[in-house]
């Protein structure tokens, strides 16, 4: 897999003008604003990339976790926040479409691939992170409902979203005691802490989302109990791609803009692309964008054929690709010296929203557990 | 309802550079886009072919690279593209122009269906000069509607369109028979946006592709450079034409009492033509 068939291509394109013409042209007002973009969001829904790799029998487009690559690379390089969001929502539809019974998916992916219905995906917890199968948030069985008493960290889009995919503890410790729930906005006892003040990621809101007797009917439960940190690691390997792709798309857009730059600012008497030192860094930026780009492909095509070494791959490619990424768009800001620090410029801003995929859908830290546990339990 | 669409592949002139020392237009790496007055067209085509059921063809004339063109309107919604393309027919006026795409219509015709209406962009941006929809609506000896801003009746059992002609000072309201050709206006809707299954339909859809003969074109003369009496004698920027601005004081009248009150100063007969014209309703 070295070249992208005609259909990619087609699906890279169009959501590339998507992105030139209705994402990048308001980022940097949105992330001043802190101004979340439901609308452009809901706009890209109706083009068929809210539930991009759902099934097309409930309005999904059916299309391979490559294909997704190719989207969120493509809508990153106008903003990468607000694309990482719609990765976000399509890994909760997806994990629907997986694993949800024929009425639920009847009942929800209609709605969430249109994004009628706008979704999170509630994990994280003040108490546990990284160590995510330590989750507190109970749910207890009483008649035809579970009842939720807890509160989940970091939700990335809480407050607006319409529904909720919540790890919850229905059984004893560990991870074989989680389960994951639906819960709609707007059930007594869900509310939400504040948005949080942060470093980038400013177009989506995050907040504790908090759960104080929240009554859930027992059919919003996915699979079985059990078996929710089994699909909340499933939807992490897609998530995590999506990630790396957001990355991505990010960091090429900073490089192309510090390509740019380094053409038009003139010191010492010449444009500073003529300087051999930058013309170097300007080499490696666009190898380790080339690089990075390869291992991400691969490792989506790997999770597309159900490879059992999938998990492995997504986790390295996350691991490398977000900080190739921050890299590039790193110097990409030190290529435009002081002008690179200035927030018209748009490159602060990226640096700013990829620092965070170093941290979030598992911190970089664990991908490298992910991949030497792999290493050391099996010995190859 | 069979709806023909024409459409040109143009260099993009937002990004086209002027050579700093020859003072010539830089073409290379220019990249193309379709005549944006074209899409006005295929947009009033699509939205009709919504309304009241049809297909719609897309038809270009020009190199094997203005298939990237086609491709683009099939993401738009288009129903099938065709491609007119042979070395007879480089180097077209417009009169060449006009006898290639007429022949390529009346293929369409016997190929596809007959058209019910053939749309095209008022102008192109390259070439600006307007002619090529009449001259197809000439040769197929069409109806015709140039100018069109909006398309405001369509009733297919009577076969009877009606639109909005856009003249100088005015709209005009006109009807006429089926088939017919409109020339569309700029900035009269909007074109759609295509979606995943559009994008992938497009990529997978064949592009027909004609040459001259394939076409039925019977007299190459006519095509091309040979079929083409047009001589360019010089290309050159209109000079600026000097106008000044008149600066109008708001400071103590409220601005439109002030602007009309200029306006009187400089057409000194307007207010007595006015106050008499007053007077007879
Ligand atoms: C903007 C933003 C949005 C987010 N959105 C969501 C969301 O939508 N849903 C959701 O569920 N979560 C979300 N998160 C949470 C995110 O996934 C967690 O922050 C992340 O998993 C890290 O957890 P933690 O913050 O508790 O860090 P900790 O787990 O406390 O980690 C602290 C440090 O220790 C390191 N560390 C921990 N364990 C190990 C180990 N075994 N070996 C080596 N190093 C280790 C970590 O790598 C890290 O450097 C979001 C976070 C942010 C910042």
């Amino acid at each position: 897999m070295f070249e992208l068939t005609e259909d990619q291509i087609a699906i890279r394109d169009m959501a590339q003008t998507f992105a030139r013409e209705e994402i990048a042209p308001h980022a940097l007002e949105w992330d001043a604003a802190e101004h979340f973009p439901i609308p452009t969001l809901k706009a890209a829904a109706a083009l068929g990339m809210a539930g991009i790799y759902v099934r097309d029998d409930v309005g999904g487009s059916g299309l391979s976790r490559l294909d997704a690559t190719l989207i969120f690379e493509a809508l990153a390089t106008g903003c990468p926040a607000t694309s990482a969001y719609l990765s976000i929502h399509n890994m909760v539809a997806w994990m629907i479409d997986r694993f949800g019974a024929p009425e639920q998916r009847a009942k929800w992916l209609p709605k969430l691939c249109a994004m009628d219905l706008v979704a999170s995906y509630c994990l994280t917890e003040p108490g546990s992170g990284s160590d995510a199968a330590a989750l507190k948030t109970r749910a207890v069985r009483e008649g035809d409902h579970y009842v939720l008493h807890g509160e989940k960290q970091f939700i990335s889009g809480a407050g607006a979203s319409d529904l909720y995919a919540v790890m919850v503890r229905t059984g004893g410790e560990g991870p074989s005691g989680v389960s994951t729930v639906l819960v709609e906005a707007g059930t007594p006892g869900l509310s939400f802490g504040a948005n949080e003040k942060k470093m980038g990621w400013k177009v989506q809101p995050t907040r504790a989302v908090i759960f104080d007797g929240v009554c859930v009917p027992v059919a919003n439960l996915l699979g079985a109990e059990g078996e929710g940190f089994k699909f909340a690691m499933a939807g992490l390997d897609g998530g995590r791609l999506n990630i790396a792709a957001c990355s991505l798309g990010g960091a090429q857009s900073a490089f192309d803009k510090a390509l740019n730059y380094s053409g038009e600012r003139k010191a010492f008497g010449k444009a500073i692309n003529q300087f051999q030192a930058l013309q170097f860094r300007l080499a490696d930026m666009e190898t380790q964008l080339e690089v990075a780009r390869t291992f991400l492909w691969r490792a989506a095509a790997a999770l597309d054929r159900a490879d059992p070494k999938a998990t492995r791959l997504c986790a390295m490619a996350k691991r490398f690709v977000t900080d190739a990424g921050f890299e590039v768009a790193n110097e990409a800001l030190q290529l435009h010296g002081g002008y690179g620090y200035l927030a018209d410029y748009g490159v602060e801003k990226i640096v700013r929203d990829l620092r965070v995929h170093q941290i979030l859908e598992g911190t970089n830290e664990i991908m490298r557990v992910i991949i030497a546990r792999a290493l050391v339990q099996r010995g190859n | 309802m069979h709806i023909v669409v024409c459409i040109k592949q143009v260099p993009d002139s937002a990004q086209i550079r002027v050579h700093p020392v020859t003072n010539t237009i830089m073409r290379q790496g220019v990249p193309t886009i379709i005549n944006p007055y074209d899409l006005f067209a295929l947009e009033a085509a699509l939205a009709l072919r919504d309304q009241h059921g049809g297909e719609v063809t897309v038809l270009t004339m020009g190199p094997p690279s203005a298939a990237d063109s086609l491709r683009k309107a099939l993401t738009f919604g288009a129903d099938r593209a065709v491609l007119l393309t042979d070395r007879f027919f480089a180097g077209a006026d417009t009169l060449a122009t006009t006898y290639a795409l007429a022949t390529a219509i009346r293929k369409i015709g016997e190929t596809f269906g007959a058209p019910d209406l053939v749309f095209t962009g008022k102008q192109t941006i390259d070439g600006d000069t307007a002619q090529v929809g009449p001259g197809v609506a000439k040769r197929l000896g069409l109806l015709q509607l140039t100018y069109v801003a909006k398309i405001s009746a369509l009733d297919l059992d009577n076969k009877t369109i009606e639109a909005e002609r856009r003249s100088e000072g005015g709209v005009q309201i006109l009807q006429t028979r089926l088939p017919c050709l409109i020339t569309m206006l700029e900035a009269t809707n909007e074109i759609r946006r295509g979606g995943m299954a559009d994008a992938l339909r497009a990529a997978r859809a064949e592009v027909v592709t004609w040459s001259a003969k394939d076409a039925g074109v019977e007299d190459i003369t006519k095509c091309g450079l040979r079929g083409s009496p047009t001589i360019v004698k010089r290309v050159f920027a209109p000079q600026a034409r000097a106008e000044k601005a008149t600066m109008v004081d708001f400071s103590d009248t409220p601005p439109a009492d002030a602007l009309i009150a200029e306006l009187f100063k400089r057409q000194p007969k307007l207010e007595t033509e006015l106050a008499t014209l007053a007077r007879g309703y």
